[in-house]
């Protein structure tokens, strides 16, 4: 059942949850950050006392002293650094508004963020990670008085099917995707212009064409994960409460086809069939290559 | 470090006079011959980073400093091509620094006005102010994959040359395992000498990548920048590193000055994780070169005199015999304290250690033998917080095989069994007053000790050299 207003509905929440909760951490006598955290990652057990040492030395000029995102560089910076007091992130496995897993704030440095001035910080042990994250969790009273979201089910990846990609693109529509991310998905539709994230600064849609790497990972479960629990603090909503599995699976095979310009089995399969060989034609610019590795 | 009542690093950069005084109490002296080392602050401007991301203490590079380096200058989020910087944003880094320091060598060969005997030895010290080279750093990405770096370096006179002159294409078909670099170029050693944290005349390179026995006359250095075309594979995160290069066998000399000779450079090394220890990482390197033994061409030329000298013809070297350098490397963490251990051998054709043409029909001196050696070098660490680094190196060198050695016999006296040993010992401290995204300062000290076995200039005595240096390393 598709329910637009559910949906403009998890766009509040996902933007004015996050405000609240910054309000709270810096307001709530009650609720104080606990300077002694720890986290748990597989059978790494991360201590805040060594994440400190490694924040002060690798992340503190874009993330800031206390955490909050403004680290001397933030101003240079055209997406912010993220604000770990307001404790709000992107890339979780659990619902929109909760908190994420120590796993997923591993992974995110890990990983990095595609098309900002977060890097991978895979060169650092995964002890270093799981330090840091644990850190991370001093600098927000949320990690006090709240618990990580339970973590969403993945249901199997259904077989690929031409029907799913056209299913796909129909959900696209009717979910109205098309408005922020553009009729070809190149983060370019008519309400691009006027987003702003949870600090009020504009922020574009993704451009499925400029690489097949999401914010929140590469895979298939990745762009999954994203439909079902939303990125906190941007205005992408969680579409849990509006679409089935089965559907966001049929969304996740159709986004891999408006990546044109990095293979995939979706892709392949989309351009076998008359219909899907002339739109992803159409979409293919050439001979464009500008040096930034972003084909237009 | 207290978080909540602001790092340790801002606290400490809040007080710049009551550190300047401290460390002016223990640093007084610097370096003339600063060694080129790559800390950009270019970069650092780039991605709005402290240098500290990149480096343990500028200029050694990181796990993730090294990850950056090996991908071509890039961070990999597509936010790397100059496209994205501002219009106005040059890569361009300088670096210098002026130095108090001081040196002395007790064995000198003088002739002074003094009276002092013709041809005798005295000790000589010297020091005052001074200041480095100059290094005009310019680097990164031309665009996506296509990274380059230019480095014009002088002396303290301002003669400048090339140091570094090289682009790269990087990650070719999307693999992190095919990159391929043409130009002058540092190779791949894991113990950088282009970042090497030690300044002074006696310690500004490492012994044991210059080290050649004594009477050779060709020039080689393992830490030299060196002319090719390199490839250059790692794993994403870092972990495995391999390269290869060939190499023109100048030692990294513009003109095609010697022979038409090549060399090959090798290196692997691998990082692991230890607990909390850290990431520590075990390599690799072999060098096989060749050198001419004689020029094929010569030319008469006259010399500031006006005398006509014989000089070879550039280009023309041959009768070309080789040499290798071998070694094994340890990079090993503990925390807040680190050590890096090298083995490291070589061995020269007995032609080039007996300075011997090779030419049809020639045949080696009675007693020549092919040198060799073994050299250790033990580089520690230890940086209570990333402001603040103490360095101490030991590095000796033992010869296993003269040019000339064995038994006496009527023919030759052989070389003493120990002559060109060296021990170097070298104590550092270098603390940074602030940690930006823009530009890097550090306070230096250095005490730096060489002893030589059996080369003073006119006794062939044992001989000891010193250097102590103050100064002001910055870059900007």
């Amino acid at each position: 059942m598709l329910n637009i207003k559910k949906v403009c509905l998890n766009v509040a929440v996902t933007l004015i949850l996050p405000a609240f909760a910054m309000a709270q951490g810096d307001q709530s006598p009650a609720a104080k950050p606990n300077p002694n955290m720890e986290s748990h990652v597989g059978n790494l057990t991360g201590h805040s006392k060594a994440g400190g040492d490694l924040y002060y030395r690798y992340c503190w000029g874009c993330h800031g002293a206390r955490g909050n995102g403004d680290g001397e560089n933030a101003p240079y910076l055209n997406i912010l650094p993220r604000n770990f007091v307001a404790a709000a992130f992107k890339c979780r496995s659990t619902p929109t508004g909760t908190l994420p897993l120590d796993q997923d704030l591993y992974n995110s440095i890990a990983r990095g963020f595609n098309f900002t001035n977060m890097p991978s910080w895979a060169a650092l042990t995964a002890q270093n990670r799981a330090d840091l994250v644990a850190f991370i969790k001093t600098f927000s009273a949320r990690w006090v008085t709240e618990k990580p979201g339970d973590p969403i089910q993945i249901p199997a990846e259904p077989a690929l099917t031409v029907a799913s990609i056209k299913h796909g693109g129909e959900l696209f529509q009717k979910l109205e995707c098309w408005k922020c991310h553009g009729q070809e998905g190149r983060g370019d539709g008519p309400s691009a212009s006027t987003l702003t994230d949870s600090n009020d600064q504009p922020i574009r849609p993704y451009n499925f064409t400029s690489d097949n790497r999401s914010k929140c990972g590469r895979t298939n479960q990745d762009v999954y994960k994203i439909f079902m629990t939303g990125l906190d603090g941007t205005p992408m909503p969680s579409f849990a409460d509006v679409i089935k599995p089965e559907e966001a699976w049929d969304l996740v095979h159709y986004l891999r086809t408006l990546q044109v310009n990095n293979s995939s089995p979706e892709l392949t399969l989309w351009e076998s069939t008359p219909e899907g060989k002339e739109i992803v034609a159409a979409k293919k610019v050439r001979n464009t290559y500008t040096g930034s590795g972003i084909i237009p | 470090m207290n978080v909540r009542g602001g790092s340790g690093v801002n606290r400490i950069a809040t007080r710049p006079v009551t550190s300047l005084i401290y460390f002016a109490v223990l640093l007084g002296i610097l370096l003339a011959t600063c060694q080129q080392a790559s800390a950009l602050p270019a970069f650092a401007r780039k991605y709005g980073m402290p240098c500290s991301s990149c480096h343990e203490a500028w200029p050694m590079l990181s796990p993730f400093g090294q990850q950056f380096k090996d991908n071509g200058y890039q961070m990999g989020n597509d936010r790397d091509a100059p496209i994205f910087q501002q219009a106005a944003y040059w890569p361009v880094t300088f670096r210098m620094t002026p130095v108090w320091h001081r040196e002395s060598t007790d064995k000198m060969a003088v002739d002074s006005p003094d009276g002092t005997p013709l041809g005798s030895e005295a000790k000589v010290t010297t020091h005052g102010f001074d200041w480095s080279g100059l290094d005009f750093h310019t680097g990164g990405t031309l665009a996506k994959n296509f990274s380059f770096y230019v480095l014009p370096s002088s002396d303290n006179t301002g003669a400048f040359h090339f140091e570094t002159v090289f682009a790269r294409l990087d990650n070719i078909a999307g693999s992190s395992w095919l990159n391929i670099k043409l130009g002058k170029f540092e190779l791949d050693n894991l113990l950088s000498e282009k970042r090497i944290l030690t300044l002074t005349n006696v310690s500004g390179v490492y012994e044991n990548y210059h080290f050649q026995p004594v009477g050779e006359s060709y020039t080689f250095g393992i830490g030299d920048n060196q002319v090719g075309l390199e490839w250059m594979g790692h794993s994403k995160d870092d972990r495995t590193r391999v390269s290869a290069a060939l190499l023109s066998s100048n030692d990294g000399s513009p003109g095609l000055p010697t022979s038409r000779g090549y060399d090959g450079f090798f290196a692997a090394s691998r990082a692991f994780e230890v607990g909390g220890f850290g990431l520590q990482r075990v390599g690799a390197f072999a060098y096989f070169g060749e050198a001419p033994t004689y020029y094929q061409f010569t030319q008469t030329a006259p010399d500031q005199d006006g005398v006509n000298q014989t000089v070879p013809v550039a280009g023309t070297g041959i009768g070309n015999k080789g040499f290798q350098r071998y070694g094994l490397i340890g990079m090993w963490y503990i925390k807040k304290f680190d050590i890096t251990t090298i083995y490291f051998h070589g061995h020269d054709s007995a032609w080039l250690g007996t300075n011997t043409a090779a030419t049809p029909g020639a045949t080696l001196p009675t007693g020549a033998h092919s040198p060799s050696w073994n050299g250790g070098l033990f580089e520690s660490h230890y940086m209570p917080n990333p402001q603040i680094m103490l360095i101490n190196r030991y590095e000796l060198t033992r010869m296993s095989q003269q040019a000339f050695g064995g038994a006496p016999t009527t023919y030759y006296t052989p070389y003493a069994g120990n002559l060109g040993n060296a021990d170097v010992l070298t104590f550092g401290l270098r603390y940074y007053p602030f940690i930006s995204s823009r530009a890097g300062f550090a306070y230096h000290a250095e005490y730096a000790i060489i002893w030589q076995k059996g080369v003073s200039p006119v006794t062939a005595t044992n001989t000891s050299t010193s250097s102590l240096l103050f100064g002001f390393d910055f870059a900007f």
